[in-house]
């Protein structure tokens, strides 16, 4: 494969035109000790025909959820994907573009992202968003950043709830130094309850949490808050038609993972941080964000603001060193809301909590298999208590479920979106009833 | 050979935000009817009233994104030298492999053994950028540049607790991206800046003053942000080395010296990539991108956990999560793989002199863009560029214009403009970048308006403080933006 358009004839005006002889030319100023002695030990080209037989065969080596029925979650969903979101999304003057420095040529991206912004406060109750993040659990670092730096204070609360992917994540970019992890244990499968002192900059409720459970964000939030420290809540976007949102609840910022808002899955990236929070936090926000504003005719235009934050201008003193983030899949996500509208996120909602309650109860009826929390309520996941759930995932998946992750030593989480029917729910029953017996 | 959007004066209802759009009982999605009992939410935890989201046909969604598509610029409508940022052409190819089902349906989750083709593709990835970079292990975690410049950098910080003194600074130019020094301070290190000296280049004399056994390491790109090549590279590896620091290498602009030059013959110990800038994954007006990290064999066991591993014996990949020493994670599951896949298609279907020729005409096009422009827009330093080149139009104050005022008369006359007012050490500075995969018609018509640019700042200045005209919308109040915040409809 060759993209560089230059004749022979080209390549030999250009160097004349510099004033040079030869291609080597050009380099001639490197030391020659540090050039490479010939060449890189990497294939020879392909054409495309051959590049596209080498990732069919990689491709093929992977069993994908065309094949496999899936009830896996933890983070990341079957949900289903509307034909029109890359349609529109997939349109080339939006992703063959850069970062919109230049408003007036890029009018689309910067429109898009103001709303998307506008969207993410809709859903949340909360009054800024930012253009997006990287993904759900970096999202929580920046969180936390935002809270640090806002209470002063450096000891962060974490609820065991919390998908343990979150708090690997938060426990890594604390190695900076710039805040300290506590956990709040488990009761009942729902955060417990714990004295919040006055150095607590952040107290992290998942809501829905890891386990599938409706958690306790509300006496959570409240308690945090009394004790001035952030209150900071990991929500599932979907869960917004029929669940109270975050600022409801008593949130002060809101992160997610938005992956499920008209994402593929592809194998855990490219997908999206989601944040918001009340205004009190707006100029700690980390990364882009978008305003509304006039040209100088009066024209209504859309423009990045409050760059002072960012790295670009404030070098070591930004609040984040986020530059890059996922605006393609924020401009799907907003593509997808879209379609959905406020009846269409209910309707999902309503069919992925129907339908987690029949597999949940089904499954419970089997007498190997309990659940790990009877009287928890949930919302698309729940937790099933299995003697060696490793064995149990792996017989499913012979019998073509994927179902997962594991919680625990005993634990096996199964997810089940608006793509499930009855019919396949029905037959993964039997599939786990086979695999305990 | 350009396409910008232009100015139409459609009907109002054109440019409507979604919102404006929405008419209630209007719906553009279906579900199949519900197949199991329905329940009620529980009491405590419901929505009160739903959330204010548009309510529109599936038309409306259509028109309404494809005309923010058509007031859009992208790389696909033309020439897009924005320097620093390797705006070249994002193949087909890869957009059509990475939505292959076996790739873009797989759940992050799912079992080692159910994802073979997807271990393997990484592995043989990694292999060649340790090959192109000079290094010994690659992560494919960090999703972005900047992301990997943190991951590098906690990299360090571990390598240096390990050997009991963490340290406390790192060196970085004056010249540098601002993501290095906010990348710094959130690793926990504080930044000190090097000043560049009157080539462009590091000052070697003034960073072996600054360089000492409190000194973590040192970020540097090399070709530097001014496109020139940092020549006394060894003697500043050899300052950093001595004690005991770290050398970090900052991918965006290893186009420049692709299958040349490796980071690991010129003596660093990390690089980030951006896959985004040198293997053409699409950036999707500001993301994705993806930031994979090389390092040496001295640093390889810090790298995050886990990463990919391969046991030659059985032929079967798997994900090494045994790492003691490990920084941890620093995303949610394995980066951003769908952008991989596509940097994958670009590096093995260019294989290794496609690569080398990649760098070659990237720098014959900068160099020679370079030539037909530098007499209007002198260079802010007179060392050989590189890849991109820095000018400045500091001559045009005198005539009340501005870099900005250059760039939006630019715009007018169908093409992008460079980035301006960076590196910030150059006053009035354009950063331009044209990449490997324009031509020479190209290049000859963009210097073209560059001159024809630089002719009416002297005779019609009021042509360039007006522009852009032809663009949908014109000059922007962006201090209004930030006054009177809008941020949501």
């Amino acid at each position: 494969m060759r993209f560089a358009p230059h004749t022979d004839e080209d390549v030999q005006a250009m160097l004349a035109a510099c004033g040079l002889s030869s291609l080597d030319d050009l380099f001639a100023h490197i030391p020659s000790n540090l050039t490479l002695d010939g060449e890189l030990a990497i294939p020879e080209g392909l054409s495309e025909m051959e590049l596209v037989a080498d990732l069919r065969r990689l491709a093929g080596r992977n069993r994908h959820l065309d094949d496999l029925v899936s009830f896996a979650g933890g983070g990341a969903y079957d949900h289903y994907v509307p034909a029109v979101v890359w349609a529109l999304a997939g349109r080339s003057e939006l992703y063959t573009s850069y970062t919109p420095y230049q408003p007036e040529l890029s009018q689309g991206v910067l429109q898009a992202l103001f709303e998307y912004q506008s969207m993410i406060c809709e859903l949340t109750g909360l009054e800024v968003s930012n253009a997006s993040l990287y993904d759900g659990p970096t999202a929580l670092v920046e969180a936390v950043h935002m809270a640090t730096g806002a209470t002063g204070r450096s000891r962060v609360l974490v609820s065991e709830t919390l998908d343990h992917r979150y708090l690997e994540t938060l426990a890594t970019y604390g190695a900076g130094e710039h805040f300290s992890v506590e956990t709040i244990p488990v009761k009942s499968g729902v955060t417990g309850m714990t004295a919040i002192g006055e150095d607590v900059a952040a107290v992290v409720v998942q809501h829905p949490n890891f386990f599938g459970n409706l958690d306790r964000p509300r006496e959570v939030f409240e308690a945090a808050r009394a004790a001035g420290a952030r209150a900071i809540q990991v929500f599932d976007p979907l869960s917004l038609g029929i669940l109270a949102p975050p600022g409801e609840l008593g949130a002060d910022i809101a992160v997610a993972e938005g992956q499920m808002l008209g994402n593929h899955l592809s194998y855990g990236g490219p997908y999206l941080g989601i944040i918001a929070a009340r205004g009190q936090d707006l100029r700690r926000m980390p990364g882009r964000i978008v305003g509304e504003t006039t040209d100088v005719d009066g024209t209504r235009g859309f423009v990045l603001t409050l760059q002072a934050r960012e790295q670009h201008i404030r070098r070591e003193k930004a609040t984040s060193n986020i530059c890059t983030n996922q605006t393609l899949m924020a401009v799907a996500a907003t593509v997808y809301l879209g379609w959905l509208g406020p009846h269409g996120l209910e309707e999902l909602g309503r069919q992925c909590m129907a339908k987690a309650r029949y597999a949940a109860e089904r499954i419970s009826d089997l007498t190997a298999a309990e659940l790990m929390w009877p009287r928890a309520e949930f919302f698309k996941e729940f937790t099933v208590r299995v003697d060696r759930p490793g064995v149990v995932q792996a017989s499913l998946l012979d019998a073509g479920f994927l179902v997962g992750p594991m919680v625990g030593e005993d634990g096996l989480l199964v997810s089940v979106t608006e793509r499930r029917t009855r019919e396949e729910i029905d037959r993964l029953v039997k599939a786990f009833g086979e695999a305990l017996s | 050979m350009t396409g910008a959007p232009v100015r139409s004066r459609g009907p109002d209802i054109a440019s409507r935000t979604l919102r404006e759009r929405s008419v209630p009982g209007r719906r553009a999605w279906s579900f199949p009817e519900l197949d199991v009992p329905n329940i009620d939410v529980p009491q405590d935890h419901g929505r009160r009233s739903a959330p204010g989201l548009p309510e529109v046909a599936e038309t409306d969604l259509v028109r309404h994104f494809t005309r923010l598509s058509q007031i859009n610029y992208g790389v696909d409508t033309g020439f897009y030298p924005l320097g620093s940022c390797s705006m070249k052409y994002n193949p087909k190819v890869a957009e059509a492999v990475a939505a292959l089902p076996g790739f873009q349906r797989l759940h992050p989750h799912q079992p080692e053994e159910t994802v073979q083709g997807a271990l393997e593709l990484l592995w043989r990835l990694e292999r060649a950028l340790c090959e192109i970079t000079g290094m010994a292990r690659t992560t494919f975690q960090p999703p972005a540049g900047a992301s990997g410049e943190l991951t590098g950098l906690l990299i360090m910080r571990a390598y240096h607790t390990k050997n009991g003194d963490p340290r406390s600074k790192i060196l970085i130019p004056d010249s540098a991206h601002g993501t290095n020094p906010a990348s710094v301070t959130l690793s926990g290190y504080r930044a000190v800046q090097v000043p560049s000296d009157q080539r462009g280049l590091v000052d070697l004399a003034k960073l072996r003053d600054l360089v000492d056994q409190d000194t973590a390491g040192l970020m540097l790109t090399n070709p530097n942000t001014l496109g020139l090549f940092e020549e006394e590279i060894e003697g500043i590896a050899a300052a950093m080395h001595r004690v005991g620091a770290l050398l970090y290498y900052d991918g965006a602009n290893l186009n420049a010296i692709m299958g040349r030059v490796r980071p690991g013959d010129m003596g660093f110990d990390v690089v980030h990539m951006n896959t985004h800038k040198t293997f053409a994954t699409p950036h999707g007006g500001g993301g994705p991108g993806a930031g994979p990290v090389a390092v040496n064999a001295k640093l390889e066991r810090f790298l995050p956990s886990p990463v990919v591993g391969f046991d030659e014996e059985s032929g079967r990949y798997f994900w090494d999560g045994e790492r003691p020493d490990s920084i941890g994670r620093v995303h949610g599951f394995h980066g951003n793989f769908g952008v991989l896949v596509r940097a994958y298609a670009y590096v093995f279907g260019h294989g290794r002199e496609g690569l080398r020729e990649v760098g070659e005409r990237a720098v014959l096009n900068a160099n020679y863009l370079a030539c037909l422009v530098s007499e209007a827009y002198p260079l802010a330093f007179p060392g050989q560029p590189m890849h991109e080149f820095v000018s400045t139009a500091r001559r045009l104050r005198r005539h009340g214009v501005r870099a900005m005022d250059v760039a939006k008369r630019v715009i007018d006359l169908g093409f992008h403009p460079s980035t301006v007012y960076f590196p910030l050490i150059v006053e009035e500075a354009m950063m331009v970048e044209p990449t490997e995969t324009e031509s020479k018609d190209t290049l000859d018509a963009f210097a073209e308006a560059m001159l024809q640019v630089s002719r009416e700042a002297v005779e019609d200045p009021h042509l360039l403080h007006e522009a852009p005209v032809t663009t949908p919308v014109r000059r922007l109040d962006e201090a209004k933006a930030a006054r009177e915040l809008k941020l949501h409809w």
